[in-house]
């Protein structure tokens, strides 16, 4: 957070003094009242449920329903013992296996079949480009909820239901044309005339792609990446249908079905590892945050 | 070292290539393959098979006929159908309405100088990064019947006598699958709004301010006007992901109690995965399309009429 706080300045400061507007008209207790107060009050509701995550994860078992000799708030001697269950008498380790694999393949195929996609439409121009421009545009909004019932019949007879295959082949329906999306827009801010050059020079469109294009668009690529990732990482209802076995779930799926037990909750194993899921995501986007804002922001400006 | 050996045969051929369109579009044609070679076979094949599913009796383990609108018939007097339609219209308008008000205030408050202000437009967003189901699963625990902390906290402040029934109660229950879902939902509002009121000239606000106008007026007449493009493709998302949301309410209560909070989603997954029905789920999904695009035609052409109304560019 700190390496993410120190580094967006230039980016902030585009429109130099704009981002107060009039503030310092108004006064301190106006202020207090008007922007510290709700700001205080939405952070403090954003982020409890992490806070509560973190706090029950922690918590030796007697003290988790005990909130009349312990404040719920606190936890007096932490313990390890939700976090070492986790890890060495569950197959949690294996579900963070799977998902690592599953979201670095698929990130890795959606991004290469993108980068010649964006390519293609947006520079070259073809026959009906826009027309298809605008197709993948339209396939991003096709919601899986709709798709998992037919693509869950074709795993099957494509016979890789229950393998991570099965999630690697699904998961590029929504990642490609969102990376597409994002690297056409990034794509048409790099300036043409660098191309002109360098097919003046002599350069094949291969080399022009290799050799100026992707060398300048690497912010535009790590941010399709880690929005690829991201989104492969929490996806679930695929992961939930697809996979039938505990060796080949996700971390989503992992915890919600096989920690669960009939009616007795381990809330303690349970926040463990909502907690431990959450984490990779939450690492790789703190490192990555002004990507990560930008190109949301970019993307939904398109 | 390679372009130096390999460079007079291709310069020819490429800049030949370049000059006729044929050239390009074969070129366009093989680096879109890829892509779009994966997009028919995962995602328009499928998107046809599921519209065909819904006119067949197809279950797990076994082909289906064509039954015509056998399963359309059934849905029509199925009682628990028209209430998950209902379920997901509330959760829909309610849930969007609140995230935007909420997002747009928060987009409000991080547009003032503030001190650590990236530090704050980084942690709220955080509830947007982080899975939805385990995100979910922390908010199946804040719910708890017996030991909520929201109850808890209530009591000791002497505002309620027992605990609340969270996700047992139907009006509870929708009311907080709703509020969890704004929970994860009003990050992404905010900082995409927040995107869009950095792009407002502050003269604008200047001049106004000059001229005589009130903080409210300022918003109405300057904001509001500048920010409507934006809003228009936020607000389209947000309602198509909160439509078909699944992953919330499959955490939170399984549509339950008495199918108070099943989403067309939902449903449609339980009819057809733990129920076997494929052709029946197939239909519920089917039936979610004209939903769907009713709703992004609203949110779209109701909210972009504005901008040329305002006589803007674009």
């Amino acid at each position: 957070m700190t390496l993410a706080t120190s580094r967006k300045e230039p980016v902030a400061n585009v429109e130099v003094g704009d981002e107060g507007g009039m503030g310092y008209l108004e006064r301190l207790p106006r202020q207090i009242v008007t922007v510290y107060l709700p700001l205080a009050v939405f952070v403090f509701v954003l982020l409890f449920p992490f806070y509560w995550m973190a706090i029950t994860a922690v918590k030796p078992n007697h003290q988790l329903t005990d909130y009349s000799n312990y404040s719920p708030f606190w936890v007096v001697e932490p313990t390890l013992d939700h976090i070492k269950y986790l890890l060495f008498e569950t197959s949690y380790p294996g579900w963070l296996w799977n998902t690592i694999v599953i979201s670095v393949a698929s990130t890795f195929v959606s991004l290469v079949t993108s980068v010649f996609a964006a390519y293609a439409i947006e520079r070259l121009r073809f026959t009906g480009s826009k027309y298809v421009g605008l197709a993948i545009f339209l396939a991003y909004l096709v919601p899986p909820s709709i798709l998992f019932i037919p693509l869950a019949l074709m795993v099957f007879k494509f016979g890789i239901y229950d393998t991570k295959l099965a999630l690697i082949f699904t998961y590029p329906t929504f990642l490609v044309p969102f990376c597409t999306w994002l690297l056409m827009g990034y794509f048409r801010s790099i300036p043409y005339e660098l191309e002109e050059c360098a097919l003046i020079d002599g350069a094949s469109r291969w080399q022009i792609l290799t050799k100026v294009l992707l060398p300048l668009s690497v912010p535009g690529l790590i941010s399709a990446g880690i929005f690829a990732f991201t989104l492969s990482w929490n996806e679930f209802i695929y992961a939930l249908t697809f996979i039938a076995s505990s060796e080949n779930k996700t971390v989503p799926v992992g915890v919600l079905t096989e920690l669960v037990r009939s009616d007795v909750y381990e809330w303690g194993a349970l926040m463990a590892g909502a907690l431990i899921g959450s984490l990779p995501v939450v690492i790789l986007y703190s490192f990555f945050v002004e990507h990560y804002v930008s190109s949301m922001t970019g993307a939904v400006k398109e | 070292m390679s372009i130096a050996v390999a460079r007079p045969e291709p310069r020819r051929s490429w800049l030949e290539r370049i000059d006729l369109s044929q050239g390009r579009n074969l070129l366009g044609f093989l680096f879109l393959l890829p892509a779009a070679v994966f997009l028919l076979v995962f995602l328009t094949y499928p998107l046809g098979l599921g519209m065909w599913l819904a006119f067949t009796d197809t279950r797990i383990g076994r082909e289906g006929v064509f039954v015509g609108l056998e399963n359309f018939e059934l849905l029509w007097e199925d009682s628990v159908f028209w209430l998950s339609v209902f379920n997901t219209l509330l959760y829909t308008f309610v849930a969007s309405v609140l995230k935007f008000a909420l997002g747009l205030w928060l987009a409000l408050i991080l547009n003032k100088h503030l001190p650590f202000k990236a530090f704050f437009r980084a942690i709220v967003l955080l509830p947007w990064v982080v899975p939805t189901v385990l995100s979910a699963i922390a908010f199946w625990w804040i719910y708890d019947a017996q030991f909520s902390i929201i109850s808890w906290a209530l009591i000791r402040m002497g505002l309620i006598d027992t605990p609340i029934n969270f996700l047992g109660d139907a009006t509870n229950a929708r009311a907080s699958v709703i509020a969890a879902n704004v929970w994860r939902g009003v990050p992404f509002v905010a900082i995409s709004l927040l995107a869009g009121l950095q792009t407002i000239p502050p003269s604008l606000h200047e001049a106004a301010t000059l001229d005589g106008a009130t903080p409210w007026q300022r918003f109405r007449y300057i904001t509001l006007p500048m920010l409507t493009p934006i809003i228009a493709v936020v607000m389209t998302f947000s309602v198509l992901f909160t439509f078909t949301d699944f992953q919330l309410i499959y955490v939170l209560t399984r549509g339950g109690p008495l199918n108070a909070t099943h989403l067309m989603a939902t449903l449609s997954f339980q009819r057809a995965i733990p129920g076997g029905q494929l052709g029946e789920g197939a239909a519920i999904a089917v039936a979610m399309i004209p939903f769907l695009l009713a709703a992004i035609l609203f949110s779209y052409f109701g909210l972009q009429r504005r901008r040329w109304q305002q006589g803007g560019t674009d």
